[in-house]
């Protein structure tokens, strides 16, 4: 499994009402709710994204509210991977439970660029940025974490159980 | 080597003799909690994986408390979807318009969560029954549906940050201006996947309220759960009015903090969070130049019986400032109808303020208080980041109750006095 794409840039604490304001929160369809993706920190995001495409940010992304409603709109919106320096530990265990791919990789978010472009290996957790040459290894998860992803979320893991 | 108080619950849970920080286990609930914004979600995924039955009928509580009564068409479709799973599985906790409250004023108002409890909710603020020595923490909508079907969560055993109190707040303090200091201290990461343990001989002269308040924003500093011991003060809390036995888990002497950090409470001052971040604390002494357009007095964090009380003492007899909307929410059916019954409600609106039934509404800006471009709120709710309550060019400035009530009567940030 990876991803490639070109990077969107945030700095440290991105919320999640800046994610997916609460203003929206009045449906749980995930196309509606997709198309206010990081609104209120980035306008131009939805409109530019494209498959595959990769967030990169600071310390404790994904701060504030436990609304699955945030991995689920960056999900939606076929963004490929977070890197963070660090998740917020709600939006971590949700995206892990929906099937969001992130990984924690300070090196990587203190010296990728926005517009770079990246290419990221899910299995061995590299990522190399294409613009610049350069790769990183982010840390992997534990074998229990790995075995949800592989089934492709929480509720399949225990269906598969 | 000992456990911490939050260790020794999770590990009773897992069925375990003992665990370590970060460690992986699966932990059995008592409760799994959530609300009309996150149960719609865990229902579809509920019922996208096939599950059919819930694991415990009286083990569910689902609230309807973010957009009710309901502001809008769609936010009617979620709450209508709530109360079509909650009739179809007979979940004993449902609570609708007329008898909910604000989930984390409910709960343990309605003695549905207890000490020694393990316990998850699908709202960030369910570190909140911490208070009542219960291990209490926020998650999603998938672990939501998962808890339902299973009554089992997995979790990474945390660490923790003990904070020893000591002393006893000034007359014009209550708990959020502790828990206020304290995030300015170590930061919105400060606690990140850890316990926040509150200990020593300052702890008694809290009242539950304020340590509701205090476990509450635990989250804001990224805590996984706060959590106080269990004394006197909590047994009389819960006794009578918990549905099952509190269990009182008490930290080994031994149990390892990453850190230990003193909090003297005589010499906590009323603290205001300034945009946009919780960790942007001021006292509310050096803020007195900050002209505001609103006030919101409930939430969650701060819409019990004791913030109702402070609320009134500094607004009775007193009128709101010219060009200041106050509005008032008590958290809970009950609160809000001893605010009535004490006539605080008379006094409220004899001061100018509204007094609205209980709703989260403005604290996330959902509705009933929402902020125009350039509008500053004071508000005793919980996070002030770009665009909660409102438009993203709005502020929301933190603060106490008290701090609160009183900047509504001057329509600038004051530090009540007392």
């Amino acid at each position: 499994m990876n991803t490639e794409g070109k990077v969107f840039k945030y700095g440290d604490n991105v919320d999640t009402d800046v994610i997916i304001p609460a203003r929206y929160l009045n449906t749980s369809n995930a196309n509606e709710l997709a198309a206010h993706c990081m609104e209120d920190i980035d306008r131009e995001f939805v409109k530019n994204v494209k498959p595959g495409d990769v967030i990169v940010a600071g310390w404790n992304f994904g701060c504030g509210s436990s609304r699955e409603h945030a991995p689920l709109v960056i999900k939606t919106c076929k963004t490929g991977c977070v890197i963070a320096k660090s998740f917020a530990r709600i939006f971590y265990r949700n995206a892990i439970n929906i099937g969001m791919p992130i990984l924690e990789c300070p090196k990587a978010c203190d010296e990728i660029s926005a517009g770079d472009r990246v290419s990221i290996d899910f299995d061995s957790g590299v990522i190399t940025d294409i613009t610049t040459g350069k790769t990183y290894q982010a840390q992997p998860f534990p074998p229990f974490i790995q075995n949800i992803i592989k089934a492709g979320g929480l509720l399949a893991a225990i269906k598969n159980k | 080597m000992g456990m911490t108080m939050t260790q020794k619950i999770l590990a009773y849970h897992a069925g375990l003799d003992s665990v370590t920080a970060g460690q992986l286990i699966n932990a059995k609930l008592d409760i799994v909690l959530g609300n009309d914004i996150t149960t719609p979600v865990a229902v579809n995924e509920f019922k996208k994986n096939g599950f059919d039955s819930v694991f415990d009928k009286d083990r569910i509580a689902i609230v309807l408390d973010h957009f009710v009564p309901n502001k809008d068409i769609k936010a009617a479709e979620q709450s209508k979807q709530c109360r079509e799973f909650a009739g179809c599985h007979a979940i004993s906790h449902f609570y609708d318009v007329g008898k909910m409250g604000i989930e984390h004023a409910l709960l343990p108002e309605q003695g549905v969560v207890t000490a020694g409890d393990c316990i998850i909710g699908a709202d960030s603020h369910t570190c909140t029954y911490g208070a009542l020595g219960a291990f209490s923490t926020g998650v999603g909508s998938t672990d939501m549906a998962a808890g339902m079907a299973t009554g089992m969560a997995w979790f990474k055993v945390p660490s923790a940050i003990r904070f020893e109190l000591k002393g006893k707040l000034p007359e014009n303090c209550s708990g959020k201006d502790v828990i206020l200091t304290i995030i300015g201290m170590i930061g919105v990461g400060g606690a990140l996947y850890k316990s926040m343990e509150f200990t020593g001989e300052g702890v008694a002269s809290l009242s539950m309220d304020s340590r509701l308040c205090i476990c509450n924003m635990a989250i804001e500093a990224g805590a996984k759960n706060g959590i106080f011991p269990v004394d006197d003060v909590a047994l009389e809390y819960m006794k009578g009015r918990c549905e099952r036995e509190p269990k009182i888990f008490v930290a080994d002497p031994d149990a390892e903090y990453e850190k230990v950090i003193e909090i003297d409470l005589s010499k906590i001052v009323p603290t205001v969070s300034c945009p946009h971040l919780p960790e942007n604390t001021r006292p509310a002494s050096e803020l007195h130049d900050i002209k505001i357009d609103q006030v919101v007095i409930g939430s969650c964090t701060n819409g019990r019986m004791e913030d109702m009380e402070a609320a009134y003492r500094v607004l009775a007899g007193k009128k709101v400032a010219d060009g200041v909307r106050c509005i008032i929410i008590p958290a809970t059916m009950a609160i809000y109808r001893e605010c009535v019954q004490r006539g605080y409600v008379t006094a409220f609106i004899d001061a100018g303020a509204v007094v609205s039934t209980p709703t989260c509404g403005p604290c996330l800006g959902g509705y009933m208080g929402i902020l125009a471009a350039g509008e500053r709120c004071i508000a005793t709710t919980n996070r002030n980041f770009v665009g909660r309550m409102g438009h993203v060019d709005s502020e929301v400035y933190l603060a106490s109750p008290a701090t609160a009530a009183a900047s509504a009567l001057t329509g600038y940030i004051t530090e009540y006095k007392g």
